[in-house]
């Protein structure tokens, strides 16, 4: 077995102090530090603008480094690219669906590192492009073009071209976008099979509610890294209050707003930038109270009652 | 009857003529390709242009045609970069403005050399006075081009498509690009002899669009790119030959022909197509509400 799937091997991704100005003299991360072993899914939380797009781009050396250095499973991140060791999965937003490629074309896209100069595929690339699409479930829309598809099938079928690339480190920029809660769980189960043969899923969201759900580690950001560490630890009001800044709402229901009794304990909801609708009560619709937030910080945007029903 | 058909092909400039034309147009459709894919229209459009400065300094200091050009080429998209950066401007407004400014220069300076050929030639070819030298000329330049295109379309694809995947996979993104662009300003100046400078876009975007409508697949897409700019520049050149009209806009007129025809009636992404498929799931939603 090769050693970097060896959970006590080198870490996955560990960065020392990385900043990145770009040539227009905006340092859009500083000094950025962290660490993350392998066999991880960690999110890399942050709001739109805290230098999580440059982060990635750091990791996959498309922009240069100011100061500090990136290693992949312990080895220089340059050569790690050479060496097929990192896979990205773009947003769906990043990508033109109208483009003329079939969907075993996007995921033969993957072994494209794997293959000689003229990139003609072997018996052994089509093995990997089948067995990458069987395992997300895709196999049956291989000829399909792209665009063709829905929102999870899209994002699976990049999900499909890192398996085919059999890369180490997956970067995943907002998987969770423009997909339905059940195919947010699909792509979760995906990437814990995953993370379970050792693999690292670097999976950058401003999806705070569903980091708890997936994630074992979790990187906070704000142009700088202001936490990393595994989820329970990092993931707490404090540091969120501290990452998001004002941006963040609050939702506390307190004891009164909940039911009749003296019991004291609130509900505290927690969003970036959607309202929840926030059920609270027994299963029966009819008895259910409904309390639409108390905003301490009611923005004006257009409400949109469609945040996690979990309480 | 089949005698007047036949009889374009006994004369010698018209066999010159068809050969280029049709080399070229397979060079051409395999780059229009990626330029389509590329969203490269107007950049096309403005090298095209721009090289004429550089064609007419390179003939006056004796230097091979296609270095002028595509030191033109290259600077008219260096400064339109240096500009879009540095100004609040679009790129394509950057662009029109170095672009023209550039032909107008190429213009300006053509009064100041005496050169042996017709500014009317460079504008808008002259298919129909080769000589078989400069057949087999733009037969190797076009050969080139296209082989080169073709064993590296799959590189190519990756750099259309996605090239975050492809830096991600070790390509080199900035050889392919600036790689793309000089091929294009060779194409361009093999071009420039069929159909001019003014017309060579034509021949650089319309196949590709063509491909595009009728295909969901890069090659089948290529395949009916080459199709319809070989099929534009036979019918063309003939038609041209009867008319008594000029050969290179009659070929774009065929292009254009073809182009609305595949906008029409192609069979996926046509119009018709198109609207008769939103009609009918306009339908279905009606029936399954009632």
């Amino acid at each position: 077995m090769d050693d970097s799937t060896n959970q006590n091997g080198p870490p996955g991704i560990q960065a020392y102090n990385v900043t990145v100005t770009y040539r227009n003299g905006h340092t859009a991360v500083r000094d950025a530090s962290f660490s993350i072993p392998n066999a991880t899914i960690c999110a890399l939380v942050g709001v739109n603008g805290s230098g999580k797009s440059t982060l990635f781009k750091a990791i996959m050396g498309f922009v240069p480094l100011a100061t500090g250095s990136v290693e992949i499973l312990g080895k220089p991140a340059g050569r790690a690219l050479k060496r097929n060791t990192v896979a990205y999965v773009p947003q769906n937003e990043d990508v033109d669906w109208d483009f003329p490629v079939l969907v075993e074309d996007v995921v033969m896209m993957g072994r494209f590192g794997h293959m000689g100069f003229l990139h003609r595929p072997s018996k052994k690339d089509h093995q990997h492009v089948e067995s990458a699409l069987k395992r997300v479930d895709m196999l049956e829309y291989r000829d399909r073009q792209i665009g063709q598809l829905s929102g999870g099938q899209k994002k699976r079928v990049f999900l499909a071209r890192a398996l085919a690339q059999e890369s180490q480190i997956i970067l995943l920029d907002e998987p969770f976008g423009g997909v339905d809660v059940k195919t947010e769980e699909s792509i979760i189960a995906l990437m814990r099979s995953m993370r379970d043969e050792g693999r690292v899923m670097l999976v950058s969201t401003h999806n705070l509610g569903s980091v708890p759900q997936f994630c074992d580690h979790v990187v906070l950001i704000n142009r700088t890294v202001l936490a990393d560490g595994p989820a329970e630890e990092v993931f707490t009001r404090e540091n969120l209050e501290h990452a998001f800044g004002g941006v963040l709402r609050f939702h506390v229901l307190g004891g009164q707003d909940l039911h009749d009794d003296d019991d004291a304990r609130e509900v505290t909801v927690i969003t970036d930038d959607e309202r929840p609708f926030v059920l609270y009560g027994e299963n029966d619709p009819a008895k259910q109270s409904v309390k639409q937030n108390s905003s301490k910080q009611s923005g004006n945007r257009k409400d949109n009652p469609s945040g996690s029903p979990d309480q | 009857m089949l005698e007047l058909l036949l009889q374009p092909f006994t004369i010698d400039f018209m066999q010159q003529a068809l050969l280029t034309a049709v080399l070229l147009s397979v060079a051409s459709a395999v780059l229009s390709c990626f330029l389509v894919l590329r969203g490269w229209a107007l950049m096309g459009d403005a090298i095209s242009h721009a090289v004429l400065p550089g064609i007419v300094l390179a003939y006056a200091a004796g230097i091979p045609v296609v270095i002028g050009a595509f030191i033109a080429g290259m600077l008219c998209t260096l400064a339109t970069g240096f500009m879009t950066e540095n100004s609040r401007l679009k790129e394509d407004t950057v662009m029109g403005v170095v672009f023209s400014g550039m032909f107008a220069l190429g213009v300006v300076l053509f009064s100041f050399f005496t050169i042996d050929v017709h500014l009317h030639e460079i504008l808008f070819g002259d298919i129909l006075g080769l000589t078989w030298r400069d057949v087999w000329q733009t037969a190797a330049v076009a050969l080139l081009c296209t082989t080169l295109v073709w064993i590296k379309r799959k590189d190519l694809i990756i750099l259309s498509f996605d090239p975050q995947h492809g830096r991600a996979i070790g390509l080199s993104v900035k050889t392919l690009h600036y790689g793309l662009l000089i091929l294009l300003s060779i194409v361009i100046v093999a071009a420039l002899e069929v159909v001019g400078i003014v017309l060579v876009i034509g021949l650089l975007i319309a196949p590709g669009a063509i491909g595009y409508m009728m295909s969901d697949s890069f090659d089948t897409m290529l395949m009916y790119a080459i199709a319809s700019a070989v099929g534009a520049s036979i019918t063309g050149i003939l038609l041209s030959f009867s008319l008594d009209s000029a050969p290179a806009p009659t070929i774009v007129l065929m292009l254009m022909i073809m182009f609305v025809l595949v906008f029409l009636f192609a069979p996926v992404h046509g119009l018709i197509r198109t609207k008769r498929r939103a009609r009918l799931s306009k339908a279905g939603v009606e029936s399954s509400i009632q």
